[in-house]
């Protein structure tokens, strides 16, 4: 611990972390750093681009944008902590099935960001979509494999 | 065993479920337990005298080990580069272009190296700098590069840092009924991978490693060994899978800078690029492009004279390449009577500009298509039947002494034609623009694999390929799995590592299904030969009496499986079986001026409807369709995937996509927020592939490339269709709703 640390205690995926931590450091730094979950992606880290999208109590949050001092008891979910007992999410499955996934930066971003919609919203349309992942850039595709497969998840899990 | 399931079907990406858990290590994700972080200094503006490096304060930073700059290194410094040996490992002197760092700070942690470089002091005079074709081309402008790096170089005082002409017949005094003359412009444009670029190096035995997500691992080992004056045996590249390339992770940015601190401190470095930087690294080939058509009252071609002046940046990198590429085939896919094309490659005081998607046809697409849809609104002939009538038919020589045309191409444009619905009506403001586009495949390259058929009969096939996002392993397994009769499961592809996987020249130029799934099938093939010989010898019978085919050997005592006869033949010891497949194409021809004919032609046509709001310029693409003659779709899916992921790229570069120089040559749209890119919103609701496949093209199963198709006429198509909904002719990409807006009014006022 270095002079000015801060004690942080959080919840990533399940797992207790009681983490001494620059306060300067932000959430995706001590994910990638810290905890050492490396699924969570920097591109932009300026929150426009998506790639470092987790769930904090729920929420889709961009982890670059909020400080890691201010994850204080919250319960975060990372990529890492979507699938369950070797089964994957509905979304990594269509994500997978549809042809969604192309060289995968923007991927673990795209689906925590669809992961909250879809907690939200079970039946969205296709511009509810487009709302929802505005915010999660990619550059391999064109897309419309995306909306498919956010859709296929949401029909799966009816 | 019937595998024929394999191929022609849309097998589920190799690799797809580590993406989607983030198991997948990217470069960053790489630990190194010592490691050293890297950040580097920067002075603004373009073009700056070095004068006076103060370290002092930086190193007083606690854990910094080292602040680099030019002066430290051994003199004359190192250069590199793949075309020219021209960059310096770090600016020597002056910089050269906004995003050249002066100083590389090195520490333990990023927060020390990132505080330590802000403490860095550069006393930097700013100089006058080239930043447009028209600086490059003023006799006053200062010289980019110092004529004493270009010895012998007619053009060494000159911007120019290569020019060509290139064509056929003679376009002098043509007869012609009509002529369409125009200047076209194709701004800077950025990759933005979503993934960063980095690099990280370490001391090896007596080498370096460097990991980094290139394209073409083979290419860095050898420009890095070059730079450092050693045996290419003792640098090993390690390429991870990359997270988006485009032709931005194609050649040596600071890799040789990162081997130089990693054999100095005998330390593991690692540099993280933020986008910011990662957009002053590469960047699109800019271009002016001035076009002078001429056709008869039919609309036949009868001359094209082109003038491709390109922008490179302040080092050649690829771009010259990209410049006497595209513009040899500038004239795309048509019977052009007579053509001559002046190109030119400009240095500028510019970020390198470098390989991306297309290799520079886009830009010349864009003056070509343009003037095509001109001339037939002018000579009243469809857009689609111009096209038609001066297309070449198969097997045609449509540029002389070169590769005949190679698909239907005749097909593809009337199946966009259908697709589109181009003879149904328009409701206002609606407009349909249709364009094609030709990208020069690969000349002359290598692509060698390494198949091994272990004792199990389970299969590793080492390759050189990068799979980037194309879905390169996918296909490299459905050709092994398929050749070798063997379930997905039991294949494993290794790439990216120069110590296991042999040479290939490259991921670029849509090449690697053709050249490198050539080479998997020929290994494969030789795999097959030598279980032949070790079944004979097993079972004493003549080599002819076995026939071995995928999965299976037919004896005359009986079917056996590959796994028997290794057993049979090979014993206790055990051992595995070799193959090694090689494919260099149509080879190297030092006449052709290119250095070698393509191997087969990209060709894609391009459909697309747009609704333009007249009150605020916006564009919004409702439909676009793609057509193109793959040969053979080897896995449809990934193809489909990446001609979607092209053209709504190209809707990019045609709608919004510019980095914005100011006047001392700074990018002031650095990053996310200030450059737009396509978004999900974005996108045409209808977006839809066509695949012409006739199994014609020289890969396996009769493939041809693809992949970067989708993004070659999009601006083309998208500007024609522009025009025909509210009447403006925009010649300067981008089409943003300000140039559209400006053009309704400018129009509009002259309205009596």
């Amino acid at each position: 611990m270095s002079a000015g640390d801060v004690t942080v205690h959080m919840q990533v995926n399940g797992r207790s972390f009681a983490l001494e931590i620059p306060p300067h450091h932000t959430l995706l730094d001590v994910l990638r750093d810290t905890v050492r979950l490396t699924g969570t992606k920097e591109c932009c880290a300026e929150g426009e681009c998506g790639a470092c999208t987790v769930l904090v109590n729920g929420q889709a949050v961009c982890s670059c944008l909020v400080l890691a001092v201010e994850m204080d008891g919250r319960e975060i979910t990372t990529i890492e902590g979507l699938a369950s007992g070797g089964q994957l999410d509905p979304l990594q499955e269509a994500f997978v099935a549809t042809g969604a996934v192309q060289c995968g930066f923007c991927i673990p971003g795209m689906i925590m960001a669809a992961r909250q919609l879809l907690a939200l919203n079970p039946y969205p349309s296709r511009a509810e979509i487009q709302e929802a992942l505005v915010g999660n850039l990619c550059r391999c595709g064109g897309y419309s494999r995306i909306l498919d497969a956010v859709a296929r998840a949401a029909a799966s899990q009816r | 065993m019937n595998t024929d399931y394999w191929i022609g079907r849309s097998h589920e990406r190799v690799g797809a479920r580590d993406r989607v858990t983030g198991a997948l290590r990217y470069t960053a994700d790489l630990s190194f337990d010592d490691a050293l972080h890297v950040k580097l200094v920067y002075v603004g503006g373009a073009r700056s005298k070095i004068k006076e490096i103060d370290r002092s304060d930086a190193l007083k930073v606690p854990g910094v080990a080292c602040v680099l700059i030019a002066d430290d290194l051994p003199q004359p410094i190192a250069r590199f580069g793949p075309a020219f040996a021209d960059r310096p490992i770090l600016a020597t002197g002056e910089t050269k272009f906004f995003g050249e760092p002066v100083a590389a700070v090195v520490a333990g942690t990023k927060d020390a190296a990132e505080a330590a470089a802000a403490l860095v002091q550069v006393e930097a005079e700013p100089l006058a700098a080239v930043l447009s074709v028209e600086d490059a081309l003023d006799h006053a402008s200062p010289l980019v590069q110092d004529p004493s790096l270009r010895p012998k170089d007619p053009l060494a005082t000159t911007n120019v840092l290569r020019e060509w002409t290139f064509g056929w017949g003679n376009t002098d005094g043509v007869a012609a009924h009509l002529i369409v003359e125009h200047e076209y412009r194709f701004p800077m444009v950025t990759h933005f991978a979503i993934e960063p670029h980095v690099f990280i190096a370490a001391p090896e035995g007596d080498g370096v490693t460097l990991w980094t997500p290139t394209q073409h691992p083979f290419v860095l080992q050898r420009v890095v060994a070059a730079a450092l004056k050693w045996p290419i045996a003792r640098v090993r590249i390690v390429a991870p899978d990359p997270g988006g390339g485009f032709g931005g992770k194609g050649w040596p940015k600071f890799e040789p800078l990162l081997a130089v601190l990693a054999l100095r401190l005998g330390r593991p470095v690692r540099l993280v690029l933020t986008l910011e930087e990662t957009f002053q690294q590469a960047r699109r080939t800019s271009a002016r492009i001035h076009a002078k058509t001429s056709f008869d009252g039919d609309g036949h071609i009868i001359a094209q004279e082109l003038n491709t002046d390109f922008l490179i940046g302040a080092y050649a990198d690829i771009g010259v390449r990209v410049v006497s590429k595209a513009s040899y085939a500038a004239c795309g896919p048509y019977r052009t009577q007579n053509a001559k094309v002046t190109a030119r490659a400009l240095l500028s005081h510019t970020t390198p500009s470098t390989a991306f998607r297309g290799f520079g046809t886009p830009q010349a697409s864009w003056a070509v298509e343009s003037q095509l849809t001109e001339a037939a609104g002018i000579l009243g002939i469809d857009p689609v039947e111009i096209r038609r009538r001066n297309l070449p038919r198969k097997g045609e020589a449509f540029i002389p002494n070169d590769t005949p045309a190679d698909g239907d191409w005749a097909a593809a444009l009337a199946s966009a034609e259908r697709s589109i619905d181009w003879h149904t009506p328009l409701a206002k403001n609606r407009g349909r623009g249709i364009a094609l586009g030709l990208k020069s495949s690969s000349t002359a390259s290598a692509s060698l694999a390494i198949v091994r058929l272990h004792y199990d009969a389970s299969v590793s096939v080492l390759s050189a390929t990068s799979d980037m996002g194309q879905g390169a392993r996918t296909v490299l397994a459905q050709i092994a799995g398929t050749e070798l009769g063997v379930t997905p499961d039991r294949v494993v592809i290794t790439m990216g590592d120069t110590s296991i996987v042999p040479y290939d020249s490259s991921t670029s130029a849509s090449r690697s299904t053709v050249f490198m799934g050539n080479a998997v099938l020929k290994a494969c093939a030789e795999i097959r030969r030598k279980l032949q010989a070790i079944c004979a010898k097993a079972l004493d019978v003549e080599e002819s009496a076995i026939e071995v085919v995928p999965g299976e050997v037919k004896t005359p005592k009986g079917t056996m499986s590959y796994a028997e006869v290794m057993q049979a033949g090979l014993g206790p010891p055990r051992g595995e079986i070799i193959g090694i497949g090689e494919e260099r194409g149509g080879g190297y021809r030092p006449e052709h001026p290119l250095g070698g004919r393509p191997e087969f032609w990209e060709f894609m046509c391009t459909a697309v409807e747009v609704e333009v709001d007249p009150q605020t310029g916006m564009v919004d693409v409702t439909r676009l369709v793609l057509a193109s003659d793959v040969g053979k779709a080897l896995n449809p899916a990934q193809v489909e995937a990446q001609d979607e992921g092209a053209a709504v790229m190209g809707v990019g570069h045609s709608l919004m996509e510019e980095l914005i120089l100011d006047s001392t040559g700074r990018i002031v749209n650095l990053g996310a927020m200030d450059y737009r890119i396509p978004t999900i919103q974005d996108i045409p609701r209808d977006l839809h592939s066509v695949l012409i496949e006739n199994e014609d093209g020289p890969g396996p199963y009769g493939a041809k490339g693809a992949g970067e198709g989708g993004i070659l006429g999009i601006a083309g198509a998208i500007g024609a269709a522009v025009n025909q909904a509210v009447g403006v002719q925009i010649r300067d990409l981008p089409l943003t709703p300000e140039r559209i807006w400006r053009a309704i009014q400018s129009a509009g006022a002259k309205l009596p």
